[in-house]
């Protein structure tokens, strides 16, 4: 013990401010060698091969650039499950970024991801800047310990050229022109198979799940005391309803067998992009791949089309986006908070980076930024992101195997393997309030 | 005895102090033979503890907890196999598919490989270049070899379906019906069956061939050579193949993983892992495992999921522990 002492009084007099001293001793070495930038490494979930992730990059070469003190690596490809076993195992990034918003009561939960509410009130940021969905999918159990990194809203992707063919002017608003439209759309052939489809309303393929869809029909997920209430919301079974008459129109054996020749959802061969369906439910970020992969392609966008009961829900659509955040246990917090900081709030940064994938900027101040290019097929999605009937889903305890289990069910009802569907949704709210309480509780109160 | 201990003890004590140092000797001896039997199996010793026992342990010890992989674990008694019994909505699916599989899969697998080594067995010429081509399946990854499968049976572009077309069949929906993506995973796994295969053609050959001959002189036909030479000699590896097939049943994933995920057609979203695709289409190739992955390693339950495996690992060794004992009727042993 007293050898180690002397040692260490040995080593502060020869090497001032090391180890010996504790945590206080890194943060001040980190900021005494302020000549020599620090390094930080940000990881975000946008794919290598697509223009996304180099749009990002070349957003953050500027930053680096502007900001010489500090380097910020970019790593793509990153999902949740990375982020989990790096965070276990001690070597996090960071800076972590998630396009699952749904986990975000794992991360602020344990405290993996650290509370941001301190740095926000040390750089008097009004959390009032980002709109009510992003700040609520952005905390759990009263810590924020996410921001959000530029949205998603999800709207109708339609084929002007098939529109023109089949005589349509304009887009459906409501849930009977949708489906008056998707049937003389659907084209087959001899022996019946589809050709092209109107619409295609299976739940899973691409970007249809229930929550999605859910709020054309102004669904509710929770009763006022957070326990699941989609038997006694009739919205439910209206929209469950809907979608099933038309999967029987199709044919669920057609329509199955139409879906698998399709092309990935994320590549040149996307059946909106190649023709192959009218009308889909797709993200704001079509318009840049679409821009990218099919310059020539006549479209256009408009919200989804609502339950014919309630047209004041029209113009309105779900919105999750990516999340951003600092894990626990970094060694330059405060360096990555100012990243964080410049990546979510910046206006020009978030209007220049919605600019190139064209997703939703995240402030008040960006969405109304002049550096914002106009183009009426993605001005549609600014419109759904500021409406007041746009909505997001739960963020329960149980994180994404909630809405999962919801996809679950619709999923067989299609396919016609549930045959009571009252006593089916009461047996799903019973199935969710117990897997919320198996995994520790829920939160109440969606926006 | 005891009645002359003192003269017992003088008259014997110089051979008994021998015995004594003999003894002690012996013993040090033997010490020393467990040392260097130890110190020789250290290796398994390690490696059995460190990847296999104290896993084990701990898997043990979190299925009694409620443990995120992030949060300290917090126990929770056996809630969690409350939940495994009583409440899990798609447990009872991945069981059932499980078991569904073993009971298809498992004799097919068997009478499949038997079947084929009986035929190489019998081969006259090529039988180096059969060989090679019934075993090499069993060499493609079992990713890539999903892969491939899915996009053969792709029921609007996969070769199949065209060519049953031109034959004026219209075809299945393969692993798009939930109906038939269980036989076209049982049909992936007959087609990569080349290992048991293999074992099984080297007992076939190991069979004695006067035993074939005395039944021959006996007058036996095939199917009686088959079943009273061929069978009895080669139980053993029947049921080295059963017992094999099924706990590889119990643990089937990988194929059952990627075939829902490339058929559902969400799996080109790399880096959004959900778990909505899992035992596609409508649960049927969701089995325990890939339950058990989805609780772990999506949702990130690792307290309920370790509970999911301590259930496999005990019905594991107790289906091993019946087919073992019950094979005492069935198979042959020589020598007994």
């Amino acid at each position: 013990m007293r050898r180690i002492a002397i040692g260490c009084v040995l080593l502060a007099v020869t090497l001032p401010l090391t180890g010996c001293f504790g945590s206080g001793g890194s943060k001040k070495s980190s900021k005494s060698s302020s000549s020599k930038p620090v390094t930080l490494t940000a990881w975000v979930g946008w794919s290598a091969g697509t223009h996304e992730l180099k749009a990002f990059k070349s957003l953050v070469d500027e930053y680096n650039k502007s900001h010489p003190a500090t380097q910020v690596k970019v790593v793509g490809d990153i999902n949740d499950t990375k982020i989990v076993a790096a965070i276990r195992s001690g070597t996090a990034p960071d800076i972590v970024s998630s396009f699952n918003s749904y986990n975000v009561g794992n991360y602020c939960g344990s405290g993996s991801w650290i509370d941001l509410t301190p740095y926000l009130k040390k750089d008097h940021i009004d959390i009032n800047g980002f709109p009510p969905a992003t700040r609520y999918y952005t905390q759990y159990g009263g810590k924020r310990c996410a921001l959000p990194l530029l949205a998603d809203t999800y709207g109708l992707y339609y084929n002007k050229t098939l529109f023109a063919k089949a005589g349509i002017t304009s887009p459906p608003k409501t849930i009977s022109e949708l489906t008056a439209d998707a049937k003389k759309l659907t084209q087959r052939s001899s022996n019946g198979a589809i050709k092209v489809a109107g619409i295609d309303p299976l739940i899973g393929f691409y970007e249809n799940v229930p929550e999605r869809w859910g709020t054309s029909f102004g669904v509710k997920w929770l009763t006022p005391d957070g326990k699941s209430d989609l038997s006694k919301d009739p919205a439910w079974t209206k929209m469950m309803t809907w979608h099933k008459s038309l999967v029987d129109w199709y044919g669920y054996s057609k329509l199955t067998r139409f879906q698998a020749g399709l092309g990935d959802e994320f590549s040149a061969s996307n059946a909106f992009e190649a023709g192959k369906v009218a009308m889909n439910l797709d993200g704001e970020w079509r318009v840049a791949f679409i821009a990218d992969e099919h310059p020539e392609l006549k479209y256009g966008t408009a919200p989804m089309p609502v339950d014919d009961a309630h047209p004041e829900l029209y113009g309105s659509g779900y919105i999750n986006g990516t999340i951003i955040g600092i894990p626990k246990g970094g060694k330059h917090q405060d360096q990555a908070w100012q990243v964080v900081k410049y990546l979510t709030t910046n206006p020009t940064f978030l209007a220049k980076f919605s600019n190139l994938i064209r997703n939703v900027p995240t402030t008040k101040a960006s969405l109304n930024s002049p550096v914002i290019k106009p183009d009426p097929n993605f001005a549609t999605f600014l419109k759904i992101f500021g409406n007041s009937h746009s909505s997001t889903s739960p963020i329960m305890a149980s994180g994404q195997a909630y809405t999962n289990l919801v996809q679950n069910f619709m999923t067989k009802y299609q396919a016609g393997s549930v045959h009571n569907l009252a006593a089916g949704l009461a047996k799903l709210d019973r199935q969710l309030d117990a897997q919320v309480k198996q995994a520790g509780g829920g939160s109440a109160g969606v926006p | 005895m005891s009645l002359q201990p003192a003269v017992d003890a003088g008259a014997t004590s110089a051979p008994a102090s021998f015995e004594l140092a003999r003894r002690r000797g012996k013993r040090s001896a033997a010490w020393r033979r467990r040392r260097l039997v130890l110190v020789l199996m250290s290796p398994w010793i390690v490696g059995f503890s460190v990847f296999f026992g104290y896993p084990l342990v701990t898997s043990v010890y979190l299925s009694f907890t409620h443990y995120d992989l992030l949060s300290s674990p917090r126990w929770v008694g056996t809630a969690n196999y409350s939940y495994l019994f009583h409440g899990d909505p798609q447990v009872g699916a991945a069981v059932r598919n499980t078991l569904w599989f073993i009971a298809i899969a498992v004799p097919l697998q068997v009478l499949f490989a038997f079947g084929i080594a009986l035929m190489l067995a019998r081969a006259r010429r090529g039988v180096g270049i059969f060989r090679t081509i019934f075993y090499l399946p069993a060499l493609a990854p079992p990713v890539a070899a999903t892969l491939g499968f899915v996009y053969i049976l792709n029921p609007a572009t996969g070769p199949v379906n065209s060519l049953l077309g031109h034959l004026g069949v219209q075809g299945p929906l393969w692993f798009q019906d939930p109906h038939w993506s269980k036989p076209s995973l049982v049909a992936l796994s007959l087609w990569g069956v080349g290992n048991t295969m293999v074992i099984f053609l080297a007992a076939v050959l190991d069979v004695p061939r006067q035993l074939y001959e005395s039944a021959e002189l006996d007058g036996a036909g095939i199917w009686s050579r088959l079943r009273w030479v061929t069978l009895p000699s080669i139980s053993p590896v029947i049921l080295f193949a059963v017992v094999f097939g099924v706990i590889q049943g119990l643990q089937y994933f990988t194929q059952a993983y990627v075939a829902a995920g490339v058929a559902s057609g969400q799996a080109s979203q790399a880096a959004d892992v959900t778990a909505g695709n899992l035992g596609y289409p409508q649960d049927s190739t969701l089995f325990y495992p890939v339950l058990l992955y989805q609780h772990g390693f999506t949702d990130f339950q690792m307290g309920y999921a370790s509970s999911m495996a301590v259930l496999l690992l005990v019905i594991s060794f107790a289906v091993t522990l019946v087919i073992v004992v019950n094979s005492r009727k069935w198979v042959y042993r020589a020598g007994r």
